[in-house]
């Protein structure tokens, strides 16, 4: 079985897929990208699809799949590169690729993870509680 | 035109995973050889990848064959899927969007066949089934 390399670049991953893979190497490589993401502690990862001259629903479930697994472990997934002739297809045969953040190219996807990293750690997260002393009044 | 191009039947075994890139590559070449539009051929092979999996994993391997078809006006490629597997008991609700029995999006039969544009299936619980798909030149 074949096997697609990750790269790491940075902050971030990079997995440009240049073969037509087969199922086994797609789940492969969903498994080696999670490895990845907690051994190097990358908060972006990029898949780059330009290579590839179908996407059936396989390889979309695996691209979904991906984008889930990725933001569980707090990073966040771009899939650029997108053929036209393949976007046109995808959404004829009804795959919407839910949650999955799309760029044009290598280039964007890494602009947006980095505004998306910034908009992440300038956001305080706080909840709001209430103050000390205060009780809190149930509606 | 198209002289050099081999455009007679292919048949292409489908056993294992990478039997269905297999299937992928040939219908490819095909496409490309009955000139097929580029958006034509990303949806038929899209197509032929759908089948082939359902054709290994439903119906536990089988073959397809690639054939290119003239109509008089103009040409096209057809796909005969056939498995030996247990069938389809319900063709109707097997071709419903997001139906699966085996754990997929359920969207391999049913998008396939939006993606072409001749979509026939024979199938018979225990007789196996037999997709054909043909998709014509613009």
């Amino acid at each position: 079985m074949e096997r697609v390399p990750v790269l790491k670049i940075g902050d971030i991953l990079l997995v440009s897929i240049q073969i037509d893979m087969s199922d086994q190497t797609a789940l492969a490589l969903q498994e080696d990208l999670a490895e990845r993401i907690v051994a190097t502690g990358c908060h972006g990862v990029i898949i780059d699809i330009t290579a590839l001259d179908i996407v059936d629903s396989f390889v979309g479930r695996m691209l979904s799949t991906i984008a889930s697994i990725s933001r569980v472990l707090d990073a966040e997934t771009v899939v650029v590169g997108m053929r036209p002739a393949v976007a046109i297809t995808l959404v004829e045969l009804g795959l919407s690729l839910n949650g999955i953040r799309t760029a044009l190219n290598v280039e964007r996807g890494m602009e947006l993870i980095a505004a998306s990293r910034e908009a992440d750690l300038t956001y305080d997260g706080e909840v709001e509680y209430p103050e000390p002393g205060q009780t809190a009044t149930s509606p | 035109m198209t002289a050099g191009v081999d455009l007679s039947p292919k048949a292409q075994a489908i056993g294992s995973d990478e039997d269905v890139v297999r299937v992928r590559q040939l219908v490819r070449t095909v496409a490309v050889a009955v000139k097929l539009s580029l958006v034509d051929q990303t949806k038929l092979v899209t197509a032929a990848s759908e089948l082939a999996r359902n054709t290994l994993i439903y119906g536990g391997g089988g073959s397809a064959e690639v054939t290119v078809v003239d109509d008089g006006r103009r040409r096209g490629v057809r796909i005969v899927f056939a498995d030996s597997g247990p069938g389809i008991p319900d063709l109707d609700l097997a071709l419903t969007d997001g139906y699966t029995t085996g754990g997929g999006l359920g969207l391999g039969l049913s998008g396939a066949r939006r993606l072409v544009d001749e979509f026939d299936v024979e199938t018979a619980a225990g007789n196996g089934t037999r997709v054909t798909v043909t998709k014509w030149s613009r």
